[in-house]
């Protein structure tokens, strides 16, 4: 039987009904048609579906939508409508630190998520963090440099340049 | 401040120059659209119930109860998608003697592997087609699992399946004579017997396909995540009877493809049939479980190999055997026997070796099939080669370095010919190994090796030489009779506002092939990158090319679009010519904007020779032509195949309590003729070294002796992490071919070919002290430790 969930996503409040078996990365790709989250494992170990939960990087494969009810969700789509991201996916743009994009938005989560937690990381502690994302493509090398470009440009007060284009 | 000025000081010049891609930002603003997360219109979801067994015979198949079940709208068995959809087999022509048993979407008979899916379930739901394929009964007689490779090639061995006369699916010989007495007669002989372990591409988006024929139009449209969109076209084509123009497959963005999204898969072709039969687009996504049994795996070799040396350390011969498994039916449509022939026809190729001897068999068992994966052979050949030059080189008492010095072929020696008959334009060992050595720091390395030693801190330090086929003609399988192009073909068109889109058949994954394509129609016709817009990946728009594979998107894709590019660029200044009443050869296109090419001084701009063409032809004289769309298409010639070269360095520390590598830092030398974007070329060096230490360390497909997959899971199956990569650094040597304008070879596959060989040599080398080598990978800690006699 479906259940009603109320949570937040992306600073919008809604009510919706799921399945009790639906995941949350599956809530979001599926009815809200958030599809920058990606699925790659659906067992917690490769990061793609890492989204914000209360602030926090959380697995979206891990948890089922009902157990997201009254939470605060925010996903690669409100985080790049919010430009909380623009400087992160700006040095990752620069860097060339993603080829395919499958695993970026979680990278981009993880990023945000360390740099929360501290803000001048070392090389290895940014390669520690990232140990629950996988990326087939790039090697790491690039990623690794962009975050640390991105704490840099933190630490020196630089602020962010905006990401997206803006309308003409 | 005397700086020559060089061709990038030119506007416009983008080639040779790093630029980001335009492209990649809809990736991070999370706006990709993968075929995964595609919905269509009435879109149905299909679910596969797949083989418990390595091999057995179908019995009986009971899907009444599946039928019945919520959302369920077909429940298709082989026969029921035999009626539609030809059988295919994968062999080639001109590999002689070649021989597999035809395949269909779902069998109808006898399954050949753990994980085969058997029967499918389409309903409106992923969820609800899952629960229905729990709810089908099969009857299997389970039949014995060919496994080992040495068990299967035996006399009246069990076969892995029933329409072969035994495992044996390609054989082939190469011998240029007199072997035996070189080994016989030679001061040095080093052998080794190696062992590859199978591991598979494990691309973060799995495989996905949603097929939607229009059964009121007898229309096929296929959004696949795959390389080759036009060979797809091809194939659904001819294997469902559709005519060609109707069907139409589109490659949106991809999540990874390595050479894994080119093949055929029982899956892909069953979801066209599954959508015919329901008149509805069809999704199908493989969820990881299923992806580990059912994408291709790759490598699985067994070498032994030695080689014979003069007693100055110069080789004088090799003798190779390679034995491949490759599951129970070779690959369609590029075989499974192009990996073995790569392996033994590129063992050796670096070095002035004259004397070849090698065989190679490739052999059928009951596990998933194995293909070409990044660096098809590559790894396996640079392995085999580079860890018994070391075994020489300590052997003789010379350093790694310097045995390859004394054998490499110098780069004054081309254009020369391998003993295999590949031959080689012009490559630069020498070069590469000389600057590997000045970024390593290698003598210091090697002080700085022998000072830890002694204070029990055990360092290997590694390098290896590779080359890398790139750029393949017809060579490669259009001669074999498969329907794969080696040429491609691109639309270069100004738009009636002055910009201009190309339209090519090479194809996008993440390497930055539109980004190149941009840079180089650009280039040619001098206008600013952000002008142009390449557009990639979709039968009906693109002319039909061979797409991306084997590092060919660079070399010939960029030639192809080089080539339209100049001749947009005559048909525009023709035009402007014929508009201002001037000579073509006196104007020049830069910036947008057709100016005098002696003066500079700006004569107009395409935006207003476009609106000419388009909108005021009545102000053109009559016999005018505004030709603003160019289609061209281009097929490498010269020599078959553009080879790169290049060398991998390697430095690891070993705990010799643990088994437990750390790897400190690789580097990379390659030589990929022009370089297009060096941003670019790095990036995909990179992912390539990081594939091949995988190999090197983690990743394998484990089975146990049933022919099941016991690690099938991304828990269980280990990928390189972050944390356990090194940082890699890369250096350039630049030969352009001189078979195109352009000069560009591949790139992709570089990376891979050599790092598992450079790992090899530096785990190999902190052993030495040990007394003990390891010859097989992934090198586990478990077995190091066994390799140390510590367990
Ligand atoms: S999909 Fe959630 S961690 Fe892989
Ligand atoms: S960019 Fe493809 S998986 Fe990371």
């Amino acid at each position: 039987m479906p259940v009603a969930i109320t949570l937040t996503v992306n600073g919008e409040t809604l009510t919706r009904l799921v399945e009790p078996r639906e995941t949350l990365a599956d809530f979001l790709r599926r009815d809200l048609e958030l599809t920058g989250t990606h699925t790659g494992c659906e067992m917690g170990v490769c990061g793609a579906c890492l989204v914000m939960l209360d602030g926090l990087p959380a697995h979206a494969c891990l948890m089922f939508a009902v157990q997201a009810d009254g939470t605060r969700v925010e996903t690669v789509e409100g985080l790049t409508g919010s430009a909380a991201l623009a400087d992160l996916q700006r040095a990752f743009h620069e860097r060339n630190a993603l080829q395919c994009g499958f695993c970026t938005p979680g990278m981009l989560i993880s990023a945000e998520g360390l740099l929360a937690r501290k803000a001048m990381p070392s090389r290895e502690e940014i390669r520690d963090a990232l140990s629950g994302n996988y990326c087939r493509c790039t090697g790491y090398e690039a990623i690794v440099d962009a975050i640390e470009t991105v704490a840099r440009r933190r630490a020196a007060g630089e602020a962010a340049l905006p990401f997206a284009e803006e309308p003409a | 401040m005397n700086r020559p000025l060089s061709a990038l000081d030119r506007p416009n010049s983008y080639i040779g120059r790093s630029v980001s891609r335009p492209n990649a930002k809809r990736l991070l603003a999370g706006r990709g659209r993968y075929v995964t997360d595609l919905v269509l219109p009435r879109m149905l979801h299909a679910a596969f119930l797949r083989s418990p067994y390595a091999h057995a015979r179908i019995v009986a198949i009971d899907v009444d109860a599946a039928r019945a079940m919520p959302g369920v709208r077909l429940v298709a068995t082989g026969a029921d998608l035999a009626k539609l959809c030809k059988p295919w087999t994968g062999t080639l022509d001109h590999f002689k003697g070649m021989t597999s048993v035809p395949q269909l979407p779902l069998p109808l008979e006898e399954v050949l592997w753990a994980g085969q899916a058997v029967v499918a379930v389409v309903a409106d739901s992923r969820a609800e087609a899952e629960d229905a394929v729990e709810a089908i009964v099969i009857e299997f007689e389970e039949l014995p699992a060919v496994v080992d490779i040495d068990l299967a090639r035996a006399p009246g061995a069990d076969r892995a399946a029933a329409g072969l006369e035994n495992n044996l699916c390609f054989h082939s010989r190469l011998d240029t004579g007199g072997i035996d007495t070189i080994f016989a007669d030679a001061a040095h002989v080093v052998e080794e017997e190696f062992h590859f372990g199978r591991h598979t591409a494990v691309t973060l988006e799995p495989r996905a396909i949603v097929a939607d024929y229009d059964c009121s139009e007898g229309r096929l449209t296929v959004h696949h995540a795959t390389q080759t969109p036009y060979q797809f076209q091809d194939l659904y084509s001819r294997h469902y009877g559709i005519p060609e123009a109707r069907v139409r497959v589109i490659a949106p963005d991809i999540g990874g493809s390595f050479g894994m999204k080119l093949h055929v898969y029982h899956e892909d072709m069953a979801v066209v049939g599954l959508s015919m039969l329901t008149g509805r687009p069809v999704k199908f996504v493989a969820d990881r479980v299923e992806s580990f049994v059912s994408d291709i795996h790759a490598r699985d070799h067994r070498v032994r190999a030695r080689m014979a040396l003069d007693d100055a350390g110069t080789i004088l011969a090799m003798d190779v055997e390679d034995v491949t498994a490759i599951g129970p039916f070779s690959t369609y449509p590029r075989t499974s026997a192009v990996e073995g022939n790569q392996v033994i026809r590129l063992i050796g190729a670096p070095y002035r070796m004259r004397n070849y001897r090698a065989e190679l068999s490739v052999v059928f068992q009951n596990k998933v099939q194995t293909s070409q994966y990044r660096a098809v052979g590559h790894p396996i050949a640079c392995a085999v080669t580079e860890r018994l030059l070391d075994m020489a080189a300590a052997k003789v008492g010379l350093d790694p370095a310097a045995i390859r010095e004394r054998n490499l072929i110098p780069d004054d020696a081309y254009p020369c010919e391998s003993p295999t008959g590949f031959r080689f334009e012009a490559l630069s060992h020498q070069q590469c190994l000389a600057r590997l050595k000045t970024m390593m720091g290698y003598e210091r390395l090697r002080d700085e090796q022998a000072t830890l030693r002694a204070r029990g801190i055990h360092r290997g330090i590694g390098i290896a030489t590779f080359v890398e086929i790139s750029n393949p003609s017809p060579a490669f399988y259009g001669i074999g009779g498969a329907r794969i192009s080696a040429q491609d073909g691109a639309i270069v068109k100004v738009t009636p506002s002055g910009e201009v889109r190309c339209l090519i058949s090479v194809t996008e994954q993440g390497q930055g092939t539109e980004t190149i394509i941009g840079q180089i129609v650009a280039d040619q016709l001098g206008i600013p990158c952000e002008r142009v817009q390449v557009v990639t990946g979709d039968t009906e728009v693109t002319p039909h090319g061979g797409a991306t594979w084997a590092c060919r998107g660079a070399g010939i894709g960029g030639e192809t679009a080089l080539q339209a590019a100049r001749r947009l660029r005559a048909n525009i200044l023709a035009l402007a010519a014929t508009i201002l009443q001037a000579k073509p050869e006196a104007l020049t296109l830069q910036d947008g904007i057709v100016v005098d090419a002696v003066t500079g001084a700006e004569r107009i701009s395409l935006a207003e020779i476009a609106r000419i063409a388009y909108f005021r032809s009545d102000t053109l004289p009559p016999d005018a032509s505004a030709q603003l769309s160019v289609a061209h298409h281009y097929a490498p010639q010269g020599y078959p195949f553009a080879f790169t070269n290049g060398i991998q360095g390697c430095h690891v520390e070993l705990d010799v309590e643990t088994g437990f590598v750390k790897i400190l830092k690789h580097w990379v030398v390659e030589d990929c003729g022009r370089i297009i974007n060096p941003l670019l070329v790095d990036e995909q060096m990179r992912g390539g070294v990081v594939q091949g230490l995988g190999a090197a360390f983690f990743e394998e497909c484990l089975y146990n002796d049933g022919g099941q997959l016991t690690n099938g899971s991304l828990a269980d199956y280990l990928v390189p992490m972050a944390c356990e990569m090194p940082d890699i650094e890369i250096g350039h040597v630049e030969t352009p071919t001189a078979d195109t304008v352009l000069g560009a070879k591949g790139c992709g596959e570089a990376g891979t070919a050599a790092a598992s060989a450079a790992a090899l040599n530096a785990v190999n080398d902190a052993l030495a002290p040990f007394g003990t080598s390891i010859a097989q990978i992934p090198m586990t800690p478990a077995r190091l430790l066994k390799a140390l006699g510590r367990i």
